[in-house]
């Protein structure tokens, strides 16, 4: 009975975290289109709104196309390891007191290892796929990654020592329900190196050099067509959500607000992830890709720095005032 | 009773895609078994409670080293098959060494015994979490040997910065 419940849960939030991940394609194209002047979707339904649905039947039908030449088994299985260690990650996030597939004592850094994982579908798919284009998004996905993933992981480390514990849970407890509770203020530069470094992991712009449209004509996911390309996609996005999902639960107070909405416990945590995505969408809106040197610069000469010095700062502060 | 089940499959699983991992062609087949021969071992780690351990073994052998290893086949690219002189001349005297080091394994084995030993019964860690007991262990007991182990790596880092620094070339005046 108790796996039957478990099973229904798992099956409730992926519906509606696909959907979500669907509608975050509409939200973009709509947000976009208004910030450049024009309308964004405007055909399919009402202001476009059955546009995700139309694109997901569509990718869905469409021939999936294998080079020749490719790796035949790591092409086919690439998009499902983005997928799946991506999909694997939301088991952890509490989206209210209580509403949380696994509270386990490690979630912060399971979190971590999952989107660490992640990157080898993107560098599996450019080097399966045997073209240059993709090969060249693939070593790039590499490095961005590995230089961003520890700026990320030491910005986390701050917040790991204000709240003393890895439990999703237990951090957004420690935040207490004030406003001046919340992490981000103590720990504002771990929040600024997590925010540039969120966008790195998850290859957005300004760091979507992996993909990179006007030079690598997408990158790792050239060769891919059909429904395994949709999957790189939902990756992409779940990605969004989940870190939108860590900057929400470690900086931002997670499902604490103001107020409580009666019957929706939730409330506040899902704002905030919009909003998080908002600036995620608003980003590439407004700023140019950044070149490949400035990127490893960025990263290791002045995140992790500057994530060093706040974890040195959060312990000499914590052990005069603790 | 799953639980044993469960250790089987790992064990099995380590030790296919380990030897899997020695005799495939393909050097990027091979580090993807090695890949999946992590993943379990991470799996037996948790089998065990020891949480962190499984975490740490995910992010930083899984997501960091094979990473790199992956890049370096990458950038060296083979694509003929290396030859290289045999280190053992004959393939007999090869597998009697292999057969004597698993007997030595296999005539150690009996040393292990399960109970409590020690300060950190399993009682006394699941009740503090893994992770908190392993860093009061290691920066209270052990901080000696973390800060030397420190050391050591720096030493590492430093020697890889010498290696890759490039001098200024002096006839270039223009850069």
């Amino acid at each position: 009975m108790h796996v039957l419940v478990l099973l229904l849960q798992i099956l409730v939030l992926f519906a509606v975290v696909m959907l979500h991940v669907a509608y975050a394609t509409y939200f973009e194209r709509k947000i976009i289109g208004h910030m450049q002047v024009r309308m964004g979707p405007m055909r399919v339904g009402w202001h476009g709104l059955l546009q995700p649905i139309a694109d997901g039947i569509k990718s869905f039908f469409k021939e999936d196309i294998i080079p020749e030449q490719a790796d035949r088994p790591i092409f086919l299985a690439a998009p499902i390891i983005c997928l799946v260690a991506m999909l694997t990650s939301l088991a952890v996030l509490p989206f209210a007191p209580g509403w949380v597939l696994a509270d386990i004592n490690i979630g912060l850094i399971f979190i971590l290892a999952m989107s660490s994982l992640s990157s080898y579908g993107v560098i599996l798919a450019g080097w399966a796929s045997n073209s240059k284009y993709t090969f060249l998004g693939g070593l790039r996905s590499m490095a961005q990654v590995i230089s961003y993933e520890i700026a990320m992981g030491l910005s986390l480390v701050g917040v790991m020592m204000l709240s003393g514990t890895l439990n999703l849970s237990k951090i957004v407890e420690a935040q207490g329900t004030s406003f001046g509770g919340m992490y981000i203020f103590p720990q504002i530069i771990a929040f600024f190196v997590f925010c540039v470094a969120m966008l790195a992991e998850t290859n957005r712009v300004p760091f979507d050099l992996p993909e990179a449209e006007t030079e690598l004509v997408s990158g790792y996911a050239t060769e891919y067509s059909g429904m395994r390309y949709a999957m790189f996609f939902m990756a992409e996005y779940i990605g969004m959500i989940v870190m939108s999902a860590i900057g929400t639960i470690c900086f931002l107070g997670g499902w604490n607000g103001p107020f409580t909405v009666p019957g929706v416990p939730f409330f506040w945590f899902v704002l905030k992830i919009y909003l998080f995505l908002f600036v995620f969408i608003w980003i590439r809106a407004t700023l140019p890709r950044y070149r490949y040197d400035q990127l490893m610069e960025l990263g290791w000469k002045l995140l992790i720095p500057l994530a060093l010095a706040n974890i040195a700062l959060t312990g000499i502060v914590k052990a005069i005032i603790g | 009773m799953l639980m044993l089940l469960f250790f089987c499959y790992c064990a099995v699983v380590i030790i296919g895609t380990g030897l899997l991992a020695v005799t495939l062609r393909n050097p990027v087949h091979s580090v993807l078994m090695v890949l999946i021969l992590f993943f379990h071992m991470a799996m037996l780690y948790l089998s065990l409670g020891a949480e962190f351990l499984a975490a740490v073994q995910v992010i930083v052998y899984a997501g960091a080293i094979l990473v790199l290893y992956l890049f370096v086949l990458f950038l060296v690219s083979l694509k003929e098959e290396l030859r290289m002189p045999r280190f053992v001349s004959s393939a007999w005297l090869g597998r009697l060494i292999a057969g004597g080091l698993a007997a030595c394994l296999l005539y150690i084995l009996p040393v292990f015994s399960t109970g409590a030993r020690g300060n950190w019964p399993a009682e006394r860690v699941r009740e503090i979490t893994p992770t908190r007991a392993l860093a009061t262990e290691m920066y209270s007991a052990s901080v000696l040997p973390f800060e030397i182990a420190g050391l050591i790596l720096l030493v590492a880092v430093i020697g890889g910065l010498l290696l890759a620094r490039r001098e200024k070339d002096s006839s270039n005046t223009n850069g």
